[in-house]
Formats: C-alpha cells, structure tokens, sequence
C-alpha cells in the first residue's frame, strides 16, 4: 500500500537559518510515526509543512498521492487533525463549541454531531458533563483531550501531534499515554507525533524518525536507533535520556 | 456575529444567540438618536456677544409667534463665519449691522446707502429688513461728573482738555474707522493714550486710571456705570444700523415676522435688554422683555433650565453618540486592516496618529471652509468622528495582534475559512481591547462635543460659551457638570457593556 503522506526532497529555509534541508520521508498508513530530536532540529517545521502553515521552499508534500497546493489545502485540512501543546482551544468557546467549530463550518446536521460528540467523549475518556466549561475551567489533561476530540471530530485519515503532553504532570501525562496509544490502535489511526522525549518516541512509535539541525539522521525502532546508531550524534541524544527508564 | 449573518442573508445555527443582538439595539438606539436631528426650522444665528445674543432671540419668538418653528445658534462666531454660514445654507438669518455689511462684507471704502446695501447683497440671494430703529457705532465715553464738571458734550470738545488720559481698546486703536482718523479728523491733542482690554477699560475709567475709552453705543454698561457718549458733532463714525439679514429662499411669513421688528427698537431700549441679559444671564428672558414693552404677547416663555438641559444634553449625545458608531464602523475595519502590518497598517496608524495631534479647535477650523462642512453639526460630527478614529483602530490592531499564534494557526489548520476566522475567533478574542478602545474614545468625544458649540452645533458646551462670555461661572457649570457626569456615565455604561459583550470564557 502506498503512504498515506510522502515529502519528497522538501526544504525550507527562513531568512537566517535553514530549518530543514532537503529531505524525503513517508508515513505509513494506520502507524504511529514519531519525530524526535532537540529543539530547532525541524521536526515542528516539517509537521506545520504538512498541515500547510508554511510552504517548502523546494519539493513537493503529497496526501494520498495528490502534490498539496494552496489551492487544494482547504479542503485537505478537513482530512487532517491537528493537535498541539494545551490543546490549542479558543478561551472564548465552550469545550462543546470548540469541538464542533468546523463541523458546524461545514454544516453538519445537529443530529449528526451530537452523535459523534458523545461517540468522542466516550473514546477520549471525557465527561458529557464537562462540554458546556470553557478551557480555562479545565484541567490540562482535560484540556487536551479536547483539543484531540476537536482534531477528531471530522474522522480524519491523519492525525497530527505536536508535543501535545509536553505540558502536561507526569501522572495526568502517564494516562493520557496510555488512552492516546488505546485510541490510535482502535481507530486504526495514521499518526504523526512529534515529541522531544525518547521515552515517549519509544512507548508510541511503530517507526522513529530522529532528526537533527534540519536533517533525518536515523529511521527505525528505538533498538535499531540504540544498537545501530547511525552516527555519533544518535548515540549521544540515547544517551542524554538513560536516565529515563525505559531505555 | 448573528447580526451579520442575518443581514447576510446566511443561515445559522445555534452558537452565539444573545450577544449580537445587545450590538444590534445600541445601533438602532444610536441611529434613533441622530434621526431627530435631521428635521431642519428656520435657523437663526447669532454672533458671539450679548447683543447679538439678545437679538437672535427676538427673532426666535417673532417667529414663534407668528406661528414659525425656529432655532438659534447662540454665538455662532464673527461676521465672516456667520456671512458664509448664511451663504451655504447652515442658517437662514442672523442679526448684522449696516457699517459692517458694507465694510467687511462687501469691502466698500465708502458709506453706503440702505437701498445700495440691499442691491448689493441681492446678488448673493440675501434679503435685508429695514433698520430695526437703533445704531450700534463706536463711541467715546466719560465719566458723567467728569464731563459733567469739565463741560464736555462732544467730541469736538476734547480738543480743550490736552492732559485727559485715554484708554482704547486694541481693535479701536487699529481700525480704519478707529482711534489715528478720529484723532485726525478732530485735531485730538491727547498725548496719554493706552491700549487695554474692553472689560479692564470700565474698571479703570470707574476708578479714574484713565478719563476716556471706546465703547459700543449700546453697550449695557454705559448705563451701569453712570456714563455719558460724546456726540460725534463731525459725524466720523459710521453709521451701524441694526439690521436682520435673510436668505431670500426663507418662507415669505417668516420674512415678513422679522419685517414686523423694524423700527420697534431704539438705542436705550437696546441698552435696556443688554443689561438685563448681562444681568439675569438669561437672552430669552431679556428678549421676552422686548415683547412686553412692545405690548406683544410673548407666547414662548423663558425656556425653563430642566428643558434647556435636556435639549443641551440631548444635542451633545447626538454629536458624541453619532461620531462614534462612524468611528466604530470605520474604525474596526480599518484595525483589522492595518493589523496585518506592512505599509498599508503603517499608514493607517500614521494617518490616525496624525489626526490626534491636531487640536481639537484647529480641526474644526480646517474643516469649516470644505464645501460640504461650513457651520454645521455635520462639522462637529466629522471632527469627532476623526477623533475617535485612533483609540478604536489601535486597539483593534493589539487586540487582534496579541492573540497567541499557536491559536491563530489553530484556527487556519482546522481549515476555517478566512472570514470564519476573523468573525467566530479573532474579533471575539479581542473584544476586550477592542471595547476598551471604544470606550476611551466615547470618554473622549463627550468631553470634546462641547466645543462643538464653537461652530453652533449646540450640546452642552453653548452654556459653557455664554459663561465664559458673560464671565458667569454659575452658567459654565451648568454645562460643564452635566458633560462631566455624562463622562463618567458613559465610562460606567462602558462596564456594563463589558460584561454582556465580552465572551464569558474571556472574562474568567
């Protein structure tokens, strides 16, 4: 089967600093990608490419085998969720509305959304009692749930997750571990999830993708990063993070 | 948002019901405000001194009597900006004097006749009554006893007393028909001559620092302070009839009420109504005294204070009310413009920026010579509605630029569309700053309505006006007050508005 997302010899380079150099990159459909590395090593550059914040400089981003354009990310962005750190939620907008906001966009039927809201409350582990609360009447780990909820909404083929527990206390981020790995194996679902810690790479990722000062460095599991390091710089990133547990 | 939509014509579902339509009525409440304004009487404009004053409001009651809706803009200014408020339109008569029509007017060298005045002024479509029966011309003035003990009558009779100290005012010492032809045509020997404001010169001539000045033949205080005018006995002065002057175009009854005034009042009774009105403090009341003597009715009474205040302040929430919903509508837009930075939002701000420095007075003086402005609350509203440009627009721009931009591109990576954006996240998520901006700039345009009075569009600075020139504190305050509590209730309406406008989930 082909990618669901395929970067084919993309740059992008900002005024003082290129943020990456060209670089090629599939990701497969219903696996967990993890991108990983120290922070400016442009792996957030390469998630916002995809969701078409910005756009390469050289190269091509594909969805599902189609080259994504101006013209054609309004609507591919509906296929796409997208997730950041906080949960990104409107303060003005109740958990409810904020859910819902493109899904009214689009005009959904009331019945339908109503649907599939409950059908999300239930998979996200979200109280029904909570939506009418605005996000500054709710905890960070609620908050985020949310903000996948709302990512969720429209069903879409990839989900994109950029350091969503980064913020989060080591307890409410353990379960929101946990949940987000039971959801992304019931839905099936084709993940991009970029994080900075190689404990969390390792728990999620079907591959890994290690990057460094704008480049892949190394793609595999995290044995093949430990054992098989493909450069002196792999080694000492593993090595930084020993004193975490699972490595 | 509903608002919008609705006026769009797109369907909605259920987000956001009650908001929007708090926005709706304060439009409608604003539009209300400023429709009255627009049903226009006969109006009547005066200059700014007591006299003209006085006489504005004769006018006012003959036409009211006679049946005529009318309207006086108290102290509108001077001859010029009165003539050219005639001229576009923005009144239909003001009280003017012969002397003045043919000198400043129409800038004859020489004196004129009545009848070559009136030809004259034919050509500008203006019509003028026939003399209203006194003269209104410069003159010398005296002490009684002292002229009395020096045996002075006329002027001629100055020639014999060298060692008098005079005291003119600076505009007599400057004019053609002032202080150097008159010493030159009655061969003046004085050597003691000073230059000192009108009002100081009576306090000196009382207590004897100086033994002559220039006064108005009219003027109330000639009588209080036990005065007496030399006669001009070489007939220098010219002659300053006082006259009505109309727009040829104003209804023929209402022509013919003012018709009805000519010849009804000579120089004491004049004098008479003068010191009433500098004494009482109240123009309608000395005009009313007019009718009395004249044994007319006089069917409009003094307009009670509470009705006064209420039509002040009613005028000043039309001026400051109007200018800012054109603010707001302008306003917002032009923030949402300029936020996306670049040389367009530089130059809006520039623009905004500029306006404010402008003073208030200076602006308005600008503004009154543009064809479309002149003398008119069209004028104040303009001015004001560039002064309440700057706060809305800057705080659109923060207020739209401070919002995180991990949330701004959440919205566009969900997919919404550019209008979407704006209208559901980005304007609710400034409101905060956007209302405040809104607010500073009604706080400021009610102050600043009243000098709208400046160019008779009314509100509460015209007691402000005729305070300052009647020098009555206790008439300031009356317009002064009422401005700054209307200030403060603005401010508090302000925070009320806050709490319905602003999105609950902002204001946790």
């Amino acid at each position: 089967m082909n990618p669901l997302v395929r970067l084919v010899d993309v740059s992008k380079r900002y005024a003082d600093a290129t943020a990456l150099h060209s670089t090629n990159l599939s990701i497969e459909r219903g696996k967990t990608t993890v991108l990983i590395g120290p922070s400016g090593c442009g792996k957030s550059t390469l998630l916002r490419l995809i969701i078409g914040l910005i756009e390469p400089d050289f190269g091509s981003v594909e969805f599902n085998g189609e080259s994504i354009t101006p013209d054609t990310i309004g609507t591919l962005r509906r296929r796409i969720g997208y997730v950041i750190q906080e949960g990104g939620l409107f303060p003005h907008l109740t958990a409810r509305a904020n859910v819902l906001l493109m899904a009214r966009h689009i005009g959904k039927s009331e019945h339908e959304m109503q649907t599939r809201l409950v059908e999300l409350c239930e998979l996200t582990r979200f109280s029904v009692n909570l939506l009418s609360r605005y996000p500054l009447e709710l905890s960070g780990g609620q908050r985020q749930r949310v903000g996948l909820m709302r990512a969720l909404m429209l069903a879409p083929e990839l989900l994109l997750l950029d350091e969503p527990l980064g913020a989060l206390d080591p307890l409410v981020r353990a379960s929101l571990q946990k949940d987000l790995k039971e959801i992304f194996a019931r839905l099936q679902q084709t993940v991009l999830f970029v994080t900075h810690d190689l404990a969390e790479a390792s728990y999620f990722g079907d591959q890994i993708v290690l990057m460094n000062d704008g480049r892949i460095v190394q793609k595999g599991s995290v044995a093949d990063l430990r054992e098989k390091p493909a450069d002196p710089f792999v080694s000492e990133f593993i090595n930084a993070q020993r004193g975490v547990g699972l490595v | 948002m509903k608002v919008v939509r609705f006026i769009l014509g797109r369907p909605e579902r259920r987000a956001h019901r009650r908001r929007p339509n708090v926005l709706f009525l304060l439009f409608l409440i604003l539009i209300g405000a400023v429709l009255p304004a627009l049903a226009q009487p006969v109006v009547i404009g005066s200059k700014k001194f007591t006299e003209s004053y006085v006489l504005g409001e004769i006018a006012r009651l003959a036409l009211n009597d006679a049946g005529i809706a009318a309207e006086h803009r108290q102290g509108m200014g001077g001859t010029i900006i009165l003539w050219q408020a005639l001229r576009g339109g923005q009144i239909d008569t003001y009280p003017e004097y012969t002397g003045t029509i043919a000198q400043e007017i129409l800038k004859s060298a020489h004196q004129l006749s009545l009848d070559e005045i009136r030809d004259a002024l034919g050509k500008f479509a203006v019509g003028m009554t026939g003399p209203l029966g006194f003269n209104n011309t410069y003159a010398l003035v005296m002490r009684r006893s002292e002229a009395q003990r020096l045996g002075i009558r006329t002027i001629s009779d100055l020639r014999k007393h060298p060692e008098l100290k005079m005291g003119l005012t600076h505009e007599f010492l400057d004019r053609q028909d002032g202080w150097q032809p008159l010493r030159v045509r009655y061969a003046l020997p004085q050597q003691n001559v000073i230059g000192i404001d009108h009002a100081l010169g009576y306090a000196a001539l009382a207590n004897g620092s100086i033994d002559v000045k220039d006064a108005y033949s009219t003027d109330a205080k000639i009588e209080e302070n036990d005065l007496v005018t030399l006669e001009d006995d070489l007939q220098f002065f010219p002659k300053y009839e006082a006259v009505f002057l109309f727009r040829l175009s104003m209804p023929p009854d209402a022509i013919s009420a003012l018709r009805q005034l000519e010849g009804t009042l000579d120089e004491k009774r004049m004098i008479r109504l003068n010191a009433e009105a500098e004494r009482t403090k109240n123009y309608t009341l000395a005009a009313n005294l007019y009718f009395k003597d004249a044994g007319r009715s006089a069917s409009a009474a003094g307009e009670s204070f509470p009705h006064k205040l209420a039509r002040w302040t009613l005028r000043h929430l039309e001026l400051a009310g109007f200018s800012l919903l054109l603010s707001v509508i302008v306003g917002i837009p032009l923030g949402i413009l300029a936020s996306h930075g670049g040389v367009i939002g530089q130059g809006i701000l520039g623009f905004t920026s500029i306006v404010q420095t402008i003073p208030s007075l200076a602006l308005l003086a600008l503004l009154v010579p543009l064809p479309f402005f002149g003398i008119s609350v069209r004028t104040a509203i303009a001015a004001l509605f560039l002064y309440g440009l700057l706060p809305i627009v800057r705080n659109t721009v923060s207020g739209l630029q401070d919002i995180p931009r991990s949330l701004r591109e959440s919205a566009i990576a969900l997919g919404l569309s550019p209008f979407t954006r704006l209208w559901q996240i980005n304007l609710p998520m400034a409101s905060r700053s956007i209302l405040s901006g809104i607010k500073t700039s009604a706080v400021i345009n009610v102050g600043t309505a009243t000098l709208a009075a400046l160019i008779g569009a009314g509100g509460l600075g015209e007691p402000i006006l005729s305070g300052l020139n009647l020098n009555d504190h206790a008439t300031i305050l009356q317009g002064a007050i009422p401005a700054a509590l209307l200030a403060l209730l603005v401010q508090w309406l302000f925070d009320v508005l806050d709490r319905v406008l602003i999105p609950k989930g902002l204001r946790l």
